[in-house]
């Protein structure tokens, strides 16, 4: 196994937790002291820095949001004035208000550090040609992979999305071994090779895809890794927490999350109380150096578990399982009545479709919406019964 | 030329996807003594659409909606097919020749022969066509 760190990376578990506990520490004196926000936070939950004795006391700790981060829109909560700002990125804001992410110049080389060890856990390197076909700019996925794969001493080759033929062609002339986009990109790029005559698994170099920024299904990575010839592994990470952070090993069972970089916990978004071990609930992020955009117990609203065992390529560092729902995900059932009833299957189709629309846009949630038959919804005492909770955590 | 007697109405009825459905519109039927003298079912992600000529389709409607079903009318057009290899493409050829676009199609092979039900977008002008090339249109009368 190569490491890009081996100290950390093969660091046993009790060090790293001893080493988490006193970043944490200083993290919320620091914050304690010199951020109104966390301040004002830490009081309300009636919580004192001198209160965190041990790591378990994270669980003390206020919660974060997203919406902490649009209310604050754009740097209201920032620990760091502009000067000390290199950066800034802007999620899109397709579920809401856009948010601002901030980084001073050891936020960027955190950031790097933790892709640098992700992408050589996922066998990259030296010698490597990694093309970047995530979208740079204002979103994280470009300029992050760029730099994490410069900083292991690939070659990056920074093609952004689009212009699909021309990313076959230079993949072909330019050799590139890996590839850093969406899984439907490559989908995608695989269809618009196969026109073109081209062959990615037999004519060109291409081994490894790093694929994250949507939701992927383990049939997907069966189907790609077959049709295209590549190890395919997912990336995890998003923009408040840097960016894309943590991808799997080569074992390709989990991310490694960074012990001495990010503190996770899986909670039960009922009770708010951790889950036990190996059981499945709400991913919640401490990111335990960052300067400029602190986050504290930030709950992504991603469902899944985490394995602490040993993994088989040697890292100590835990594993949190690929994502396997949304705290948000909502099944909605709709009675379709009579007037809305055409025989027409695209007609029917389409009011589907408008539904989810507009729960999309009123709620800010993605809903998948059943139509069922009318008079068939359960109701009770002449009410019907709105909402039925049907998450298995 | 009369065009009404060619159009026949066809039941649709909306079904959710769960097993069992199409027993109920079956035994709903069955209960009335309405006979099913051909019937689809079409899927599509999360729902279906069945389908059926019956012969009596007031009753069929009224039965279906008082136990609390989803039925719309839907005008078909039925042409006749030789029950033999080929019958389905020359009837499809005629079609295809005369530009009429089916939306859904659906077939049936009976004592009298075989029998394509189409639904199409321009009724009266797609009965117009057929009827122009000497292919045989079912009146609606041998249905209901």
């Amino acid at each position: 196994m190569v490491c890009w760190d081996p100290r950390i990376e093969e660091m046993p578990k009790e060090e790293l937790q001893r080493m988490q506990y006193k970043l944490l520490k200083s993290l919320v004196y620091r914050l304690y002291s010199f951020s109104p926000f966390h301040h004002d936070r830490m009081k309300e939950q009636k919580v004192h820095p001198d209160d965190i004795r041990e790591l378990a006391d994270v669980k003390k700790l206020p919660f974060m949001f997203k919406r902490d981060l649009r209310d604050g829109y754009p740097d209201k909560i920032f620990t760091a004035s502009q000067d000390e700002l290199v950066r800034y990125h802007v999620s899109s804001g397709t579920t809401g208000k856009p948010t601002v992410v901030g980084y001073t110049q050891n936020d960027i080389d955190l950031w790097t550090t933790s892709l640098a060890r992700a992408l050589t856990s996922a066998g990259l390197g030296r010698g490597d040609v990694i093309q970047v076909s995530y979208g740079y700019g204002l979103f994280t996925g470009g300029l992050g992979m760029h730099y994490g794969a410069e900083r292991i001493g690939a070659t990056v080759l920074p093609t952004s999305v689009g212009n699909t033929e021309r990313q076959i062609e230079l993949m072909q002339d330019l050799g590139s071994t890996a590839i850093a986009c969406t899984p439907s990109y490559l989908l995608h790029m695989g269809e618009v090779a196969e026109k073109m005559g081209v062959s990615i698994k037999k004519d060109t170099k291409l081994r490894t895809g790093i694929l994250g920024a949507e939701p992927w299904t383990e049939g997907m990575r069966n189907r790609m890794q077959d049709w295209l010839g590549i190890k395919a592994y997912d990336i995890f990470g998003t923009s408040e927490l840097s960016g894309p952070m943590f991808t799997e090993c080569t074992e390709q069972k989990g991310f490694h999350i960074w012990s001495d970089i990010a503190l996770t916990e899986i909670i039960d978004p009922r009770t708010e109380e951790p889950v036990a071990p190996g059981e499945k609930g709400e991913l919640t992020v401490t990111i335990l150096k960052k300067e400029a955009l602190p986050m504290i117990r930030y709950r992504i609203g991603d469902i899944t578990s985490m394995d602490d065992s040993p993994c088989a390529c040697g890292r100590t560092h835990p594993r949190v399982q690929r994502i396997t729902g949304r705290v948000d995900d909502m099944l909605v059932r709709v009675e379709l009545n009579r007037e809305s009833f055409s025989d027409k299957i695209t007609d029917i189709m389409a009011i589907r479709q408008k539904i989810e629309h507009r729960l999309r846009n009123s709620l800010n949630v993605m809903a998948e919406v059943e139509l069922v038959e009318p008079g068939s919804l359960p109701r009770f005492e002449g009410k019907s019964k709105k909402v039925i909770d049907k998450r298995s955590m | 030329m009369e065009t009404q007697k060619f159009i026949i109405r066809q039941i649709s009825i909306f079904s959710e996807k769960r097993p069992g459905r199409l027993a109920a519109i079956a035994h709903a039927l069955g209960e009335e003594n309405i006979n099913i003298l051909a019937f689809s079912i079409s899927e599509a992600n999360g729902f279906g659409v069945v389908r059926a000529l019956v012969d009596h389709p007031e009753k069929a409607h009224d039965k279906l909606l008082s136990l609390g079903f989803n039925v719309a009318f839907t005008e078909v057009i039925a042409v006749k097919m030789k029950d033999h290899p080929g019958g389905l493409y020359e009837v499809a050829k005629i079609l295809g020749d005369t530009g009429i676009n089916i939306e859904y199609s659906y077939a049936y092979s009976g004592r009298d022969g075989a029998v394509l039900i189409l639904r199409v977008d321009q009724v009266e002008d797609a009965i117009k066509k057929i009827k122009n090339t000497g292919a045989t249109l079912l009146e609606r009368s041998v249905f209901h």
